[in-house]
């Protein structure tokens, strides 16, 4: 064990799945001498040299375009979106090619490969550099889309993701990046894709979250604990395809759903999360359930944390989901 | 034929007089001194090819205004284009078409039965009817999916390139695309890419005079598509795209630069789309006939038949006996593709992913088990 940071444990499992695995091959900006602007990928070039860790030029087009093909002739590529705010330009490449090959082609051709993403707020980002577009590629068919919200997960969700026969969006919450250190284990494990994992158990009212957010829900709910409430706390960390049977378990349990998350509200996941405990736990709830998320708005620089689903936000929805 | 590398740019084949290499005349004539004296067996494969490509999209268009089947892209005009860059490059090389190409992958031995069954898209089509018609794959033929967005397969391609020469294989890719295609964000990004990492890739680039309705002087204001090479430091060459000899020569002397570890070219295959965009499209709306006919003056068949009937190679009744047996055999794969069943309900949730999830196990039997599901089960 040793103790890491999110970045550090993404960074080994970059490193061990390139020693392992010779087809994995990086590719974006910066990723290559500089290691990254967030310096994931820091020392993998000089390890692996310039043609597995690759600096590209400054087109998320050619970097998502090359990397389907790459991953149609055979390589595992892992290609790294600077900020999920420039995913667009890719969209075209990860909406109607990589998620399609094998449904297309009646699974002739496959796209293996993981896109890495920092995303979400709290950094002082302003509108381009803090938005959480995960909604976007959830409702597109033939993508998985992973969170992780600690180091431990980091790594073994990022080894699932690279090993999966499909492709993978893999969006790393900057504001974790080196918030926290754990212990992670040097060696190789991974942590399967769709497993949301129970962080905190309670009996009262089901909190889910996910990346960034998960700890704001476990402050509010060591903060509700105070006046005798117990929320059990669920880490999604794969956001689809969905682990729903552990939310709509829990939800059997407790009668109550607040969901959170800093993405938009509108078609959000916690939209889809209330949908589907409605449909298969309606006869358990208690009380409304309850989105907690970003604003309808923009993502704005000066007012960030009052835009964010903060704890401060957290507590009262889930006194009054308690309370109802 | 041979392709510069070099700068500055007077050194280029394209500049100044901006030449369209050609070998053949109208007449089948070969220039002497460009001729690349092919195997006449390599000439007839290629021919009837492209004669064969003919015969389906004419039976095709027909199928299509019977409304037996929903839709065809046509190739009238621009075999020549097609086939021979096809048999020009290797059989182990990558071919990412645009939706125009179906007679490469036939030339690659796609067989006639799997084409007509994807323009059926019956529970036969490789792609289970999931793709409108001509949406093509064949992986057989290294021959990738056929995608609808414009320009998307020139970036793969780069990417293919990339993999095999990271893998140290001999395998080139080769981007099919027409001129509209030039316009979109691919083609800067896969042009860019190539020039920079110098990967083994053919940009085969169909200058068919036509997007849709949009001509060529309303896609760009460069000299020529060929002239686009230069900003991107990657080599590009002009070829009469309806002369069968000359894109083989030029699409095999590109092949062979980009093996040697040359990097990419760009080939501008100067040739014009006699029929309409698709079966859906109108072209008396915004063309002339006239200009049409001109065009049909230069038909591709009709040069290389005249060549291999100057070469003693082909001759009336091998006209007669093949276009009989291509009609033949079309006929058998139309009649066994109208009689094979649609695909089941059930495979429309099949191959989202590699192993289905829950959440589509759980739709898969919600619409096994809907309304409309009885008759079809």
């Amino acid at each position: 064990m040793t103790q890491m940071t999110m970045v550090t444990a993404i960074n080994d499992a970059l490193r061990s799945e390139m020693r392992a695995d010779e087809r994995v091959v990086l590719l974006g900006e910066d990723v290559g001498k500089e290691g990254g602007v967030f310096r994931v990928t820091a020392g993998l070039q000089q390890e692996f040299g310039e043609d597995r860790v690759v600096d590209t030029p400054l087109s998320e087009t050619g970097i998502m375009g090359a990397a389907v093909g790459m991953a149609l002739g055979g390589l595992r590529p892992v290609p790294e979106i600077q900020f999920a705010d420039f995913i667009y330009p890719a969209l075209d490449q990860l909406v109607n090619e990589a998620s399609k090959y094998r449904y297309r082609s009646g699974g002739e051709y496959t796209c293996p490969m993981t896109v890495r993403v920092p995303v979400g707020g709290g950094i002082r980002g302003g509108h381009y550099h803090s938005q959480s577009p995960e909604s976007m590629f959830i409702h597109t068919a033939g993508l998985k889309v992973v969170c992780p919200s600690n180091p431990y997960d980091a790594k073994g969700l990022l080894l699932s993701s690279i090993r999966d026969p499909d492709p993978v969006l893999f969006f790393e919450p900057k504001r974790v990046y080196r918030a926290l250190k754990m212990d992670v284990p040097e060696e190789d494990y991974t942590v399967d894709l769709s497993s949301a994992k129970v962080v905190r158990e309670g009996e009262h009212v089901t909190c889910v979250a996910y990346g960034a957010m998960l700890f704001e829900a476990v402050a509010a709910a060591e903060e509700v604990k105070q006046q005798g409430i117990d929320v059990e706390v669920i880490d999604l960390r794969t956001l689809w395809p969905l682990d729903a049977d552990t939310v709509v378990e829990s939800v059997k349990k407790t009668g109550r759903l607040c969901v959170v998350h800093e993405a938009a509200r509108a078609c959000g996941l916690g939209g889809e999360m209330v949908a589907e405990v409605c449909e298969k736990a309606f006869l358990h709830l208690e009380a409304p359930p309850r989105r907690i998320t970003g604003w309808d708005t923009p993502f704005p620089y000066t007012l960030e944390n009052e835009y964010l689903p903060l704890a401060h936000r957290i507590t009262p929805a889930l006194l009054e989901t308690a309370r109802y | 034929m041979e392709i510069q590398q070099s700068y500055p740019p007077s050194a280029l084949p394209w500049g100044g007089d901006q030449e369209v290499f050609a070998v053949l005349d109208n007449e089948g004539h070969a220039s002497a001194s460009k001729d690349p004296r092919l195997p006449l067996a390599l000439v007839k494969r290629i021919y009837e090819t492209m004669l064969r490509g003919r015969i389906i999209d004419e039976r095709l268009m027909k199928l299509q205004r019977q409304g037996r089947i929903g839709f065809h892209v046509g190739a009238e005009g621009e075999e020549a284009a097609i086939v021979a860059s096809a048999a020009a490059m290797e059989p182990q090389d990558w071919l990412a078409p645009c939706y125009r190409e179906v007679a490469a992958a036939l030339y690659r031995g796609l067989p006639l039965q799997t084409y007509i069954d994807n323009m059926y898209g019956n529970a036969d089509d490789t792609c289970l009817g999931r793709q409108m018609p001509d949406h093509v794959t064949a992986r057989d033929q290294r021959y990738v999916s056929v995608t609808a967005p414009i320009g998307t397969q020139i970036t793969q391609a780069v990417g293919l390139a990339w993999a095999s020469k990271l893998k140290r294989e001999d395998v080139v890719s080769a981007a099919y695309f027409g001129d509209g295609a030039t316009s979109s964000n691919d083609f800067h990004a896969a042009m860019n890419f190539a020039g920079v990492f110098k990967t083994p890739c053919l940009f085969l680039l169909r200058n068919n005079g036509w997007a849709i309705s949009v001509p060529a002087d309303r896609q760009t204001a460069s000299r020529t598509y060929a002239d686009k090479g230069i900003a991107y430091g990657v080599p590009a060459v002009r070829c009469d795209g309806n002369d069968a000899l000359a894109v083989y020569a030029t699409v095999s002397a590109a092949r062979a630069r980009a093996a040697a570890g040359e990097g990419p070219t760009l080939i501008e295959l100067v040739t014009y789309r006699l029929g309409p965009h698709t079966t859906s499209d109108d072209p008396t709306v915004y063309r002339d006939k006239a200009e049409v006919e001109e065009h049909a003056k230069a038909d591709p068949i009709v040069r290389l038949r005249k060549y291999l009937e100057h070469q003693g190679a082909w001759t009336t009744e091998d006209e007669q006996r093949f276009t009989a047996e291509a009609q033949a055999e079309l006929k058998g794969c139309i009649d066994k593709a109208e009689n094979t069943p649609e695909p089941s309900i059930a495979s429309m949730f099949e191959d989202v992913y590699a192993t289905m999830p829950a959440h589509l196990a759980e739709q898969q039997r919600q619409c096994v088990e809907g309304p409309r599901a009885k008759k079809k089960h």
